[in-house]
């Protein structure tokens, strides 16, 4: 084996680019240099680097193999056809046994001509999400301009370029050359090897590795942080961003001044996540501290002090703006802002955001009811819902829709459960955020989600495959958390009934209880057991349905559950071979007709089961059900091992299978038991 | 390569970076005599742009964006800026390397400063113009916008251009350490930005915001919009005077979008007229081009 490596160096690549580039290339070197069996890939990225070492074979052996052709007495069209097909020429061919056989001998490659051959195609065709030309006339593309190319087998140049044709190329050629830190070590110096490159490149202000430098970035911020007395607000995404926008990272520490220290923690922290890619600290009670970390790509003549005043100043400026929007917002009420939805259009054919307000806030007093939450402040919440899209700050930060909303609210004296609900219903945004707690917020989540789901469903606007440009899937599983973990009961049907805006509400009632079987099974439920209570789509009432899954799967893990379940499978069985013949067989049991003592038995055990399992299902006790229905196990058992179904006498034999027929009634009453798998 | 050490005067920085862009070859222009959002509009950018032909040149443009108005009484934000534009075609490969020298040349050592290329796609939709690119940071701040561009009037460039955009001001305050643009030095020797344009921002923030008259506006667009067609249409196209009345067409928009007289969807379908304006005069200049 030997040392494959290539770097790409760029102008700035960016961040969140990188590491879908570093799969990439692997990937598509992993199946451009298969025939090298390439070994132990290992990538790096840096804003202005790409690169990748790999372990290879030196060369692709010789190999040389015989294809049998058409007979020899074949046709001629049949013998052109082959020799076609595989590029050859007559006189390649020698005639064996009757055939016609090609021998053909693939000479070794050595690995920097495959490399060579492979890699211009590679790099004309690698997918970025956006690529740029620039420079001349060179239809060669890349993510920005691309400006070196190291290619390095077992330390020797891999000569290739990019020329192609009329096309330049860019002037592009491998070599051995690279460049370091942009402004701490410019300019161009060979490499040899991986371990050359890594060694050379740290020596020059360059962490190549994005593993070491996210670790630099993290600890880095967390130590400036510390020895001022803070704790870092924990961003895994925003350290993986920073990673991808240095070279060599510097954490440095920045004060903020007094005078922003009133402003919404959320607003600082999004002002500097979004805009200035700072870290957010925390003092040791938990509120925010008046400083803030970051990175700098350079370590500063003076220290960072330049740096860091700077930084300082930007942040200033960033916070008056904000400081602007939060005191020029508080003039006017969210009440105020409620006419101005009318002219902000939420789907072209959903109307505005006012009238979709207007639905939810009528649709929030009804599952205020239902919920129990205060109708009036749920259709007041409601209404409040969406006023702060009309808001500066919202207008800059989009990301505080809702929060902002609190703000306000409080501020105008709403009242706190409106004010808490004007935020929380927006949850659960995604499956790790929590769900609103409040009843009004409630029965607004459920309004609002709703309200998305009938209208897009009215307009036939539903989910398909991957496609799901609305977000129906999560307002979707947002309703199905929220009814779970607060053990709502609720009638789905009416719910969407009541939701309106011409929504098929069987299709709905689906779509939420296909969800619902998706989520489950994600859980680790069974199957079967799904489709034994969710089958039918009977049932609307997500508690009774969860409960009554829990049963089953609990009865079913028992002994007594899995022998019943095995008798109910013989005597569904014999109903279905029977009633084909002459069914159905629900009529009543003749007790009468009653001869052995096991048939009398199960008609009897029947008789306090089944009312006791109807009483039980009443009360909404599955477990209780299940015991009960489990009692029918020992007569059912042996009723099998004494009994005849298929007596001679028809009179008998009819009865014997109603009295089946009932037992199948009672079970399914509980559960589709035909779903189970056996 | 030279570095001034001394804080430039909100002039100096403009004569500085018109010498050193003079020197990499650039035609210095004066500013585009007619009202326009941003550099870009120049027909030095957006016409020049397109076709086979190298070009360079730097500029100072005036630039105007109507609801950015303060009435004088923000720090930062204003109706009436100066954008400083370099434009490159074909884009040089040392592009980067040339515009770090600039900031040198203006006081900003990246030794001592943290210099970044931030991702930062630039799209105009009125001139149908998309390129890629970078803000450049300075400690935290964009003091440009750096973009090659790919397509101008919805045709794509045959040569890629190098197009950087300074926002004068800003980059001024931050070199001079101002935090109100208004305290800007502006001539060395005690002439302050506000004592140039206090005024101005103050009427035209009333201007743009109360006494515009939006009727007048309206109508001024429409003649724009049907003189650009009427100069586009025959066989002996005018697309430099074409083209005037696409950019007045679109500063016009601004107007009326700061008035508060359009809605929505109103909004969408004047940039798209506007855009439909802008794409038959770049189709116009090039077919003069080629």
């Amino acid at each position: 084996m030997a040392e494959f490596f290539l770097e790409l160096f760029s102008e700035e690549i960016p961040a969140r680019m990188q590491a879908k580039a570093a799969e990439d290339l692997a990937r598509l070197l992993g199946e451009a240099l298969a025939d090298l069996q390439p070994r132990g890939f290992q990538t790096f990225t840096t804003p202005r680097r790409l690169a990748i070492a790999v372990q290879v074979q030196a060369a692709v052996e010789a190999r040389s193999s015989s294809e049998r052709g058409p007979r020899a007495n074949a046709p001629e069209q049949a013998l052109a056809g082959f020799l076609r097909k595989h590029g050859a020429d007559r006189a390649d061919l020698r005639e064996e046994a009757g055939f016609w056989v090609l021998d053909r001998v693939s000479p070794a490659i050595a690995a920097p001509t495959l490399i060579a051959e492979a890699l211009p195609a590679l790099l004309r065709r690698f997918p970025w999400p956006k690529s740029m030309r620039w420079g001349g006339t060179s239809l060669f593309t890349w993510v920005r301009p691309l400006r070196r190319i190291v290619c390095l087998f077992d330390g020797q140049v891999v000569p290739f370029s990019l020329h192609d044709g009329d096309d330049d190329g860019h002037g592009l050629v491998a070599s051995n050359l690279t460049e370091g830190h942009r402004f701490l070590a410019p300019g161009a110096f060979a490499v040899a090897s991986l371990a050359d490159w890594q060694a050379g490149l740290r020596g020059r202000r360059v962490i190549v590795d994005v593993a070491e430098r996210r670790q630099l970035v993290a600890e880095g911020v967390a130590a400036v942080a510390a020895a001022a007395g803070f704790t870092v607000v924990d961003d895994p995404g925003l350290v993986d961003e920073v990673t991808g926008l240095v070279e060599w990272p510097v954490p440095l520490l920045g004060k903020i001044d007094d005078r922003f220290m009133d402003l919404p923690a959320e607003v600082m922290q999004v002002s500097m996540r979004v805009n200035q890619r700072y870290f957010a600290l925390r003092t040791a009670d938990g509120k925010a501290a008046p400083a803030f970390a970051f990175i700098a790509n350079v370590p500063g003549t003076d220290g960072g002090a330049a740096i860091i005043a700077g930084n300082e100043r930007v942040l200033s400026a960033r916070f008056a703006d904000a400081r602007h929007f939060w005191d020029l917002d508080r003039k006017a009420t969210l009440e105020s802002r409620v006419a101005a939805l009318d002219a902000i259009t939420f789907h072209a054919k959903l109307g505005s955001q006012g009238e979709r307000v207007r639905r939810i806030a009528s649709l929030a007093s009804t599952v205020a009811g239902l919920v129990g939450a205060d109708a009036a402040h749920a259709a007041r919440a409601a209404t409040l819902a969406k006023a702060d899209l009309t808001t500066g700050m919202v207008g800059e930060f989009p990301e505080l829709q809702g929060v902002m909303g609190r703000y306000y609210a409080a501020h105008d004296g709403e009242a706190a459960a409106v004010a808490d609900a004007v935020q929380a219903h927006y949850l659960p945004k995604g499956p790790s955020d929590p769900v609103p707690q409040g009843r009004v917020a409630i029965a607004v989540a459920l309004a609002d989600k709703l309200d998305t789901l009938a209208g897009f469903f009215g307009i036939g606007e539903k989910p398909s495959g991957s496609g799901d440009p609305y977000a129906l899937r999560r307002a979707a599983l947002g309703i199905i958390r929220i009814i779970r973990e607060h053990g709502l009961r609720l009638s789905l049907r009416a719910m969407i009934a009541a939701a309106g805006q011409g929504a098929d509400v069987e299709e709905l009632l689906g779509f939420l209880l296909e969800r619902l079987r998706v989520q489950l099974r994600t859980e680790g439920a069974r199957h079967d057991v799904l489709n034994a209570v969710l089958g039918a789509g009977l049932d609307d009432d997500l508690v009774r349905l969860l409960a009554r899954s829990d049963a089953v799967a609990g009865l079913l893990g028992t002994e007594d559950g899995a022998n019943l379940l095995a008798a109910y499978r013989r005597a569904a069985n014999i109903l279905r071979i029977e009633e084909k013949k002459d069914g159905p067989h629900d009529g009543a049991v003749d007790a009468g007709l009653l001869q052995a003592a096991e048939e009398q038995a199960l008609a009897a055990a029947l008789d306090g089961v089944a009312p006791q399992v109807s009483a039980a299902l009443g009360d909404e006790d599955f477990a209780v059900a299940m015991s009960h229905m489990a009692r029918l196990r020992a007569p059912l058992d042996a009723f099998f091992e004494a009994i005849q179904v298929n007596a001679e006498d028809a009179a008998l034999r009819q009865n014997r299978l109603r009295l089946l027929a009932r037992v199948r009634t009672v079970m399914n009453d509980v559960a589709d038991f035909s779903k189970i798998d056996g | 390569m030279s570095m001034s050490t001394t804080v430039p005067s909100f002039q100096e920085l403009i004569l500085r970076l018109h010498a050193f862009w003079a020197r990499q070859g650039c035609v210095i222009l004066q500013p585009y005599d007619v009202e326009m959002g941003a550099g870009t509009f120049h027909p030095a950018t957006t016409l020049r742009a397109l076709g086979p032909k190298p070009w360079a040149a730097a500029y100072v443009q005036p630039s105007r964006r109507p609801s950015d108005g303060r009435y004088g009484e923000n720090p930062n934000r204003l109706q009436h800026y100066y954008q400083y534009q370099v434009i490159m075609k074909p884009s040089p490969a040392d592009a980067q390397a040339l515009l770090l020298e600039s900031y040198r040349e203006i006081g900003l050592d990246p030794l001592l400063h943290d210099f970044r290329f931030v991702e930062d796609d630039w799209e105009s939709p009125t001139l149908g113009a998309w390129g890629l690119g970078w803000e450049v940071w300075c400690d935290g701040m964009e003091v440009g916008q750096f973009t090659y561009f790919q397509q101008v009037g919805g045709i794509a460039t045959d040569l890629p251009s190098f197009e950087m955009t300074y926002g004068l001001e800003r980059l001024a305050m931050y070199v001079q350490n101002v935090e109100r643009v208004y305290d800007l030095d502006f001539n060395g020797r005690g002439v302050k930005y506000g004592d140039v344009f206090l005024r101005a921002e103050q009427e035209y923030s009333a201007h743009n915001f109360e006494r515009a008259d939006t009727v007048m506006l309206m109508r001024h667009f429409e003649d724009a919009e049907r003189e650009c067609a009427s100069l586009l249409a025959g066989d002996k196209q005018l697309a430099l005077p074409a083209y005037d009345q696409c950019i007045k067409a679109s500063h016009l928009f601004n107007l009326l979008d700061a008035r508060g007289v359009i809605s929505v969807t109103e909004r969408a379908s004047y940039i798209g007229r506007v855009r439909t304006l802008a794409k038959a005069c770049c189709e116009a200049w090039l077919a003069g081009e080629r």
